[in-house]
């Protein structure tokens, strides 16, 4: 399913990841995927939150710009070869997949964050082979 | 050894008075030739006659970077086209660049000043000299080319861009002298010593300008390569190198006081002070034929010491330069206005995000790392986008600047954003002598 997900800037420097976690803290909120890619001067700190508006708007409250953006999460239960199935269809239908990360679910299944070239498409897919939770 | 002793070792009185007559003829000639100048001067309610000396030249009305800009490219040219033989040309404040065209004489006297510096350097015709400035419309490649050429030296002309190249030919074969930028030649310097070259080079001399520098650059430069190194000072708009050298005895950079008259003034008030008092160098060309420039503002603040000099020149010596009144920078002798790379930021978006450029010289070398803040607008999910516009930028500022800066993307407010005008610069080079 669309999810949202919250993108932040941050320099490569001593502390900054960790500021950006006390805030969320201090505003309760759930953090249940997270992902950093970085480069030499800076990274993107990409995170699945329970409230992700409210977790803009208390980041920016603290000085820190962040961004909504869609990704698809999608469930993979714990056995081998799930994960490989979801890419692989997405790999058939030859949609270039962006990134790609490891969230929590509901239940006991692990479950993945994507985001891909083609959201929409990307979805419409998952769900013509019951791969949507 | 001096190459013109008859004007370069003129009593006080004569170069007074020949400057008088230079500066009367000259002031004639803009009048008469250049309406932006006339204009000028009748804003002042100045006719020609109220020049009849020296002593009047406070009267005369300046021209500055702007007015450059406002003429750009010919309006104050003094001699039709047909009589221009070169342009050359600096990096000016805003997009246009600061132009500067010479007649065949021009060329000739250009080429006499040069010579001067050199001779006072120690080259001589049996010297063979490699031309490390670049060649273009940056007056250093050429102005020294020709100096070197009127004095009978070898020239090699390497330019700049290949360092390998100008060491395995200094070493194979036996230059003796180079022209280029103090910084590069602390470059040549350690390459030379790290491929173990330092014993098998000729070198005896530098002639380093184009960039500020200080004395404890030049007992380095002097102590690693065992020569000796001299200061040479131009600028575009007054000929390129040759307007003034230092002597064996480092007491300042003779200044040929027969082509420039130089004047220092309150940079803040404009008022002409003492010249023996720091304030602002300001240039009067007095035999210019292309683009004379009366009272021509050079931002670089100095003193000027009229005293005889041990060597025997009579010429004044400009001071070591204590900085610049305005925010130019040098930066691997490139001039830098942080206004250029503002200009360059805004084409990228429409609006500038907040920067900062800062500039260091690591290993001899310039450094310039521009710091741009990631706006929302720029703000991208993939790496790969602000990559993308990481590369944008530094396209757009060496196509702007002439120089690759190191790009680094920070944080929004990351910047000081102090109140009123933000300071865009931090330089941490050691340029001027406290």
């Amino acid at each position: 399913m669309l999810a949202k997900q919250v993108t932040v800037f941050i320099e490569n420097r001593e502390g900054r990841l960790c500021e950006v976690l006390e805030i969320l803290k201090e505003n309760d909120i759930n953090v249940v995927g997270a992902s950093i890619a970085d480069t030499s001067d800076f990274g993107l700190f990409r995170m699945i939150v329970n409230e992700p508006q409210k977790a803009c708007d208390a980041l920016k409250a603290g000085g820190i710009m962040s961004k909504l953006t869609d990704i698809i999460s999608v469930v993979v239960p714990h056995k081998a070869g799930s994960l490989e199935k979801v890419l692989k269809v997405i790999n058939e239908a030859g949609i270039n997949i962006e990134y790609m990360y490891g969230m929590s679910s509901q239940n006991s299944d692990a479950a993945i964050a994507i985001k891909t070239e083609d959201l929409e498409a990307t979805q419409a897919l998952l769900e013509k082979h019951k791969l949507t939770e | 050894m001096i190459w013109n002793e008859a004007k370069e070792c003129m009593s006080r009185d004569e170069i007074e008075s020949l400057q008088s007559a230079r500066l009367v003829k000259a002031v004639n000639r803009v009048y008469h030739n250049v309406e932006y100048y006339r204009k000028k001067m009748q804003a002042k309610g100045l006719e020609p006659g109220d020049i009849r000396g020296i002593e009047d030249l406070h009267k005369l009305p300046f021209t500055t970077y702007e007015d450059l800009n406002a003429t750009y490219p010919f309006g104050l040219a003094a001699v039709p086209k047909s009589e221009l033989v070169r342009l050359q040309a600096s990096s000016g404040t805003t997009g246009k660049p600061k132009i500067a065209v010479y007649t065949r004489r021009d060329i000739d006297i250009w080429s006499e000043c040069a010579a001067r510096c050199m001779t006072m350097a120690g080259i001589t015709r049996d010297d063979i000299i490699q031309v490390g400035y670049g060649y273009g419309l940056f007056t250093g490649g050429l102005g020294a080319h020709y100096g070197a050429e009127h004095i009978g030296a070898l020239v090699v002309p390497m330019s700049t861009g290949n360092t390998q190249k100008l060491v395995t030919m200094m070493v194979d074969c036996e230059v003796t002298a180079i022209a280029c930028t103090p910084s590069y030649l602390l470059h040549v310097a350690e390459t030379l010593r790290d491929q173990g070259l330092l014993d098998k080079i000729k070198l005896k001399v530098a002639l380093c300008g184009a960039e500020p520098w200080t004395d404890n650059m030049r007992s380095q430069m002097e102590e690693l390569l065992n020569i000796k190194a001299f200061d040479i000072y131009g600028l575009t708009e007054i000929c390129g190198p040759g307007v003034a050298t230092d002597c064996e005895y480092h007491k300042g950079l003779h200044i040929w006081e027969d082509h420039f008259l130089p004047e220092i003034i309150d940079p803040v008030t404009g008022e002409q002070i003492d010249s023996s008092e720091y304030g602002e160098l300001v240039i009067t060309t007095l035999t210019k034929e292309g683009m004379p420039l009366l009272r021509y503002r050079t931002k670089d603040l100095t003193s000027i010491d009229k005293t005889p000099c041990e060597c025997g020149r009579t010429m004044a010596r400009i001071q070591r330069f204590k900085g610049r009144s305005d925010d130019m920078l040098i930066i691997r002798g490139v001039n830098v206005f942080p206004s250029q790379v503002e200009a360059a930021l805004l084409t990228i978006d429409g609006t500038t995000p907040h920067y900062m450029m800062v500039v260091d010289r690591k290993d001899n070398e310039d450094t310039l790392e521009v710091q741009v803040e990631v706006e929302e607008r720029f703000f991208s999910d993939e790496i790969k986008e602000l990559e993308a516009l990481s590369n944008k930028i530094k396209a757009t500022l060496k196509t702007a600047i002439g120089l690759n800066a190191k790009i680094k993307l920070v944080e929004p407010n990351g910047l000081v954003h102090s109140e009123g005008k933000t300071k865009h610069v931090t330089d941490n080079r050691k340029l001027y002598e406290k």
